[in-house]
């Protein structure tokens, strides 16, 4: 079984007579409601998803993530996963030293924040260091400017597991994920993380993995995304319609991946890696784009940034796919690295192309979508 | 001929409709895949107050030094109940 990143799967959950004791401190102390992205991360923090982190960045992993890529101890870490002062809250209130109650919106307690650590942010130098750029209309710095300019750092003590409304049924903690591949014997495991519905394309980037590996996750991000990017119960039908008609049922596994997005490009792909490894997974999908937004990174950012470690520090091994496509020479999936057609050969649709069909009813070719996956998106989109 | 490796049950009605409301924002995609959860949550419980199974001894995961038999045992009855064993 591949280790957890750091070598120890974190565990944060406390019980029994502690976790009385914090819910009786609870009610006494200063508080924070965390946001929808801060209350995933308590959670994957909580159960080792996000190993080695024990809780919220201090200044010193912080500052090392922005400036190396790396955690103080050297690991390598790409993105902040930090706690922000809420902008209508004095900073003043929140002291080094003391604790702190993190409540979800609706005034759940979650877990308690032992401050190791506060101090002041710049959210253009962060933007530009993780980000790679300060551009407003960039949905991460969009975030960015909701929170105040305070962050706090410190383990965690979680004494509630965030409570889910949606796919219970599909949530597996790592130790969950990890008891699963060893039930079932696989020794090999490839992840394939998205924020989409699975055309064509991206089946064959996961057929193809499973040539190589024991076993398939696919293990879609269902935290917070985009208001435009498809809702998640609609992606949630199209990944069970897309396993039950086109995978081999006993090596394929659907689980939720319950982190937000950040749309953070290269700098994502390596979070995204790192937490998969912790779920268990060995190999890792990286395609183009991966975890990109508009024009903001180069196609192939999120597999180059890989290259700035040396091998075995991220731990997990990548695969790397460019483009891929429906080929009519080869008449099979193909991709620039596969097939030797040129672009009039290829059955390649933009993605405003696949909406204006998919509005007016229209099935897309079956080379580039599966039927039953356009017809759930087709629905939606009347129902809208 | 494909081997059929799914049945029919016929439910009352009304239990029916219940289920449809009580699956409202569930996350449940139909009231058949909330009716297969309910039903394998029930068998799992029946299993695990019967004898224990054989595998019970041990297996190791070793996700970290906290992580005790019984509750791999949880684990694994989760996984079953879910359907992924």
């Amino acid at each position: 079984m591949i280790a957890p990143h750091g070598g120890r799967l974190i565990n944060r959950v406390v019980e029994g007579a502690e976790r009385d004791r914090l819910l009786g401190l609870a009610p006494k102390l200063p508080k924070v409601v965390l946001n929808a992205r801060e209350m995933a991360d308590v959670d994957m923090i909580a159960v080792g998803a996000m190993s080695p982190l024990e809780g919220f960045m201090t200044k010193a992993d912080y500052d090392s993530v922005l400036a190396r890529r790396r955690l103080a101890g050297g690991l390598p870490w790409t993105i902040p996963i930090v706690l922000a002062v809420k902008p209508d809250a004095s900073a003043e209130s929140y002291k080094e030293g003391q604790d702190v109650a993190l409540e979800t919106q609706d005034g759940q307690l979650l877990a308690i924040l032992h401050v190791a650590s506060k101090w002041k942010m710049d959210k253009g130098d962060e933007a530009r260091k993780v980000l790679r750029t300060d551009d407003a209309a960039h949905p991460g710095v969009g975030y960015l400017a909701t929170l105040g300019d305070t962050y706090l750092g410190g383990t965690l003590s979680v004494v509630n597991r965030l409570k889910y409304e949606k796919y219970n049924n599909r949530r597996l903690d790592p130790v969950e994920t990890r008891t699963l591949f060893k039930q079932k014997g696989w020794k090999t495991i490839a992840a394939f993380q998205t924020r989409n519905p699975i055309h064509r394309a991206h089946e064959y980037l996961t057929k193809v993995a499973l040539e190589i590996v024991d076993g398939l996750m696919l293990h879609p991000l269902m935290g917070e995304t985009k208001s435009d990017d498809v809702p998640a119960d609609v992606r949630m039908k199209c990944y069970e319609a897309l396993l039950a008609s086109y995978y081999p049922k006993e090596r394929t596994a659907l689980a939720v991946y319950p982190q937000a997005m950040r749309y953070g490009g290269p700098s994502e792909a390596v979070l995204h890696a790192i937490c998969r490894k912790n779920f268990g997974v060995t190999h890792f999908l990286v395609g183009r784009d991966h975890a990109g937004v508009g024009k903001y990174y180069g196609s192939y950012d999120a597999q180059k940034i890989f290259d700035e470690y040396a091998p075995g520090e991220i731990g997990i091994n990548l695969l790397k796919f460019e483009n891929s496509f429906w080929c009519k020479r080869t008449g099979g999936m193909a991709s620039t690295k596969s097939s030797p057609a040129g672009p009039e050969e290829r059955v390649e649709l933009s993605g405003t192309q696949v909406r204006d069909m998919l509005r007016a009813g229209t099935l897309p070719p079956p080379e580039f979508s599966r039927p039953e996956i356009a017809k759930i998106l087709i629905d939606a989109m009347k129902a809208k | 001929m494909l081997h059929e490796t799914k049945v029919t049950v016929k439910i009352p009605r009304p239990l029916y409709r219940k289920v449809q409301l009580v699956i409202e924002k569930s996350g449940f995609s139909s009231p058949t895949d909330f009716i297969v959860f309910v039903l394998r949550d029930l068998l799992g419980e029946a299993e695990r107050k019967g004898p224990a199974p054989a595998e019970k001894a041990a297996d190791t995961i070793e996700p970290n030094e906290d992580f005790s038999a019984t509750d791999l045992e949880a684990v694994k009855q989760k996984l079953k109940n879910l359907g992924y064993l």
